[in-house]
């Protein structure tokens, strides 16, 4: 392509005046989307319809894969499915004995409780969801859903595997959702020390294998090893998951805080697949006051719960921010 | 035009291993600036701008952050397109190369002001990696150009 014109600076000629005037009246346009979507909120139905259109790129994108995981899958030997079968048989005898004794214990800890009857389990009802994309680097760890609104899918759902906590929802369009992993730099979650009752809240470190926990004193009471669980504040997570080993534990004599490192349980770099999950807004070990404690970008949190009770707690002006993606100050 | 920038997003958002995602330019951003400067009537502002509502739309914390940083470099594109297309290839990276940290300064203040910052200089590596390209993707689409017409 040759160039014709020789009058270097001489605004071109083009359907709606000079190139300044349309890059004002673009910057103009992209800065109100940018204040209306961050400030007000307004534009969660055209993102819907936007990630409802993106969906069918993503699709296509992560095909090939999928595609060859497929095939993978179904040229494996004889002998790798057997090995997997007895494998996952196994497992579900572990599994099944385990649980045996679950019902007895529940109905003793409601007892224990004072409640008189036996607690139903606080996860309501979960979906299985399927990896689409995953976007894994150190400024944003996030994966890619085949679930959406169509299915109940809700902002600010928690997301499970296995083994432990995943993250959450942040984007949710129709028949898929945006997942914000624990290890996201953005994302925060406040947990427990499962040893010390000791709580804390656990940043992601943007790595697949990382948390850190930048708010412990040095004097605290952590170790390696040490198992963290969800607190239960901050009204995403319900009480009691999982979430990850405390790996390092560096303290400093001129530090103020100790540095500690924790590797997530769940296995996020491999998962193919991942759980939503309903909590019962009811129950005890339930998301603490799921109703009041988002904030702006949480506020609208949907639980499909028909009996949904807005719990009385008033910790909105206390934590506006917990566990929203978000970092603390 | 539309169908390379099809290709460049399929490229951008394609699931990568995390070292190699790192390393990846910023395709459609490339593709864009190619067009501003080779065509910059059928390219230009409008173009930028909703290529970046589409990236907003892929990759954005908020919407609106890509389109602006976009619009910002194809005015710059389009308003020196004849001075950067009379440049030899090596000067022709150097230039987009300094489009692309504009590009990434405007998309990292935007994330710093809407509280979502992210500091790490490994956002900065496609700068480079971009730059470095440049000169085999405008070949490969300028002789896609010229094939089509």
């Amino acid at each position: 392509m040759a160039a014709f014109g020789t009058g270097g600076s001489r605004p071109l000629q083009g359907r709606s005046g000079s190139p300044g005037f349309r890059f004002t009246l673009f910057a103009v346009l992209a800065v109100v989307t940018m204040y209306l979507d961050q400030r007000q909120h307004y534009l969660e139905h055209l993102r819907y319809g936007l990630q409802a259109a993106a969906y069918p790129i993503q699709l296509a994108v992560s095909s090939p894969p999928a595609a060859w995981r497929w095939l993978k899958e179904s040229f494996q030997t004889r002998e790798a499915l057997q090995a997997e079968n007895a494998r996952l048989r196994t497992q579900q005898r572990d599994l099944e004995v385990r649980t045996m004794r679950y019902e007895a214990l529940a109905r003793e800890n409601g007892e224990l409780r004072g409640l008189r009857d036996a607690l139903p389990p606080v996860a309501d009802r979960w979906l299985v969801g399927e990896v689409v994309t995953v976007q894994l680097n150190s400024l944003r760890q996030r994966l890619l859903l085949n679930r959406g609104a169509a299915n109940g899918v809700f902002r600010g759902q928690a997301v499970l595997d296995e083994s432990g906590l995943v993250g959450q929802t942040t984007h949710v369009g129709p028949w898929s959702a945006e997942v914000i992993l624990i290890t996201d730099p953005e994302h925060a979650v406040p947990v427990r020390i499962e040893r010390t009752g000791l709580r804390t809240i656990a940043v992601g470190a943007g790595d697949t294998n990382a948390l850190a926990l930048p708010y412990l004193p040095a004097n605290a009471d952590v170790k390696e090893g040490d198992v963290l669980m969800t607190s239960g504040l901050g009204g995403v997570f319900p009480e009691g998951y999982p979430v990850a080993r405390v790996t390092e534990v560096h303290r400093d004599a001129v530090q103020p805080l100790a540095q500690v490192r924790a590797a997530p349980l769940a296995h996020i770099d491999t998962d193919k697949e991942v759980m939503l999950v309903w909590f019962k807004t009811d129950h005890p070990a339930a998301p603490a006051s799921a109703a009041t404690s988002a904030d702006g970008e949480l506020g609208e949190l949907k639980h499909g719960d028909a009996h949904m009770q807005p719990q009385p707690v008033a910790r909105a002006a206390a934590s506006p921010n917990a566990a929203a993606p978000g970092k603390r100050p | 035009m539309l169908l390379s920038a099809l290709v460049a997003l399929i490229l951008t958002v394609l699931p990568l291993p995390s070292w190699l995602n790192v390393l990846r330019p910023a395709f459609l951003v490339l593709t864009v600036l190619y067009w501003s400067v080779n065509s910059p009537r059928t390219g230009g502002i409008a173009f930028g701008f909703f290529a970046g509502l589409v990236l907003d739309v892929f990759q954005g914390p908020v919407l609106g952050e890509h389109a602006l940083a976009l619009a910002l470099v194809t005015y710059i594109a389009v308003r020196e397109h004849q001075r950067i297309r009379s440049k030899p290839a090596f000067q022709q990276a150097l230039i987009v190369g300094a489009a692309l940290a504009v590009y990434e300064f405007v998309l990292f203040a935007i994330d710093g002001w809407t509280g979502h910052p992210v500091t790490s200089p490994l956002r900065w590596v496609h700068v480079v990696t971009g730059a470095l390209i440049w000169p085999p993707a405008a070949a490969m689409l300028a002789y896609g150009a010229g094939r089509r017409v």
